[in-house]
């Protein structure tokens, strides 16, 4: 199999991070910095809509720094999502097909979440 | 993938349970919780967008016993995941690594969390 003596390490090591290496932690955390800046001004959003009807919400939504926030907020929130499925499966699923199934799967229903609640918040923004 | 019995890190089953490892595991369940409640929050965006009935009938889910229940939940794992994650970032910059320190910043999360869940929802209800 292998044609030369050195041990797996000695030819893994020098050869930098694959150039992705911090790539993932890094985004976690700039995503995770932005959601912390918008949760409190999306809870204190939803809680000025309890008990509101469908239209007054619908209004509530449409106004222009509200819009523009959630959709901030829910870019954030689907990108910060996905990369923390990603190490849930990463961590526990050990069967490789399965494996790669599931990361497509994270991957294509995190981005289908985040552009439908760019779409949604467009749509109400335009017609509310 | 071939599967040889070998023993798993880490050992569950021998561990005392203390408050470092509870929160972790808390941190990790809250985020794949989360990451249901972004779906049912693009689901209600979907249907605002709709207007007319499909909104109606969006804030009805909403607003009814199990909803409010699903938003109970939700807005717990938030608030938790938000304070815990700022307890993460403040390792990333290197502080709080002491044992004392580490359990500290633990229970003030959990007494933290507990102090905003309850407030959200004295003012999204009207309590006061």
């Amino acid at each position: 199999m292998r044609n030369d003596l050195r041990t797996p390490l000695g030819r893994a090591r020098g050869l930098g991070s694959g150039k992705t290496g911090t790539e993932h932690f890094w985004i976690q955390r700039v995503t995770a910095i932005a959601l912390a800046l918008l949760v409190p001004w999306l809870i204190g959003m939803l809680v000025s809509m309890a008990g509101a009807d469908a239209d007054t919400a619908r209004e509530t939504l449409a106004r222009p720094w509200n819009a523009i926030l959630l959709a901030a907020f829910s870019i954030a929130m689907f990108w910060h999502a996905k990369l923390g499925i990603q190490v849930v499966i990463e961590d526990y699923v050990h069967t490789r097909a399965s494996e790669i199934a599931l990361h497509l799967l994270n991957t294509f229903l995190c981005t289908l979440g985040a552009i439908a609640s760019v779409y949604a918040i467009t749509r109400i923004a335009l017609t509310a | 993938m071939a599967t040889r019995e070998r023993p798993l890190s880490p050992h569950l089953q021998v561990y005392r349970w203390q408050i470092t490892m509870v929160m972790s595991i808390l941190h990790r369940a809250s985020g794949v919780g989360l990451t249901l409640g972004a779906f049912g929050l693009a689901w209600w965006l979907l249907a605002m967008a709709q207007g007319g009935e499909a909104a109606g009938r969006a804030m009805h889910i909403v607003g009814s016993p199990i909803g409010m229940l699903l938003l109970f939940g939700f807005s717990l794992a938030l608030v938790y995941h938000l304070l815990n994650g700022i307890r993460h970032l403040m390792w990333d910059a290197g502080r709080g690594y002491d044992i004392p320190e580490v359990y500290k910043s633990g229970y003030t999360v959990g007494a933290l969390t507990v102090v905003f869940t309850v407030l959200i929802w004295v003012l999204a209800l009207g309590v006061v």
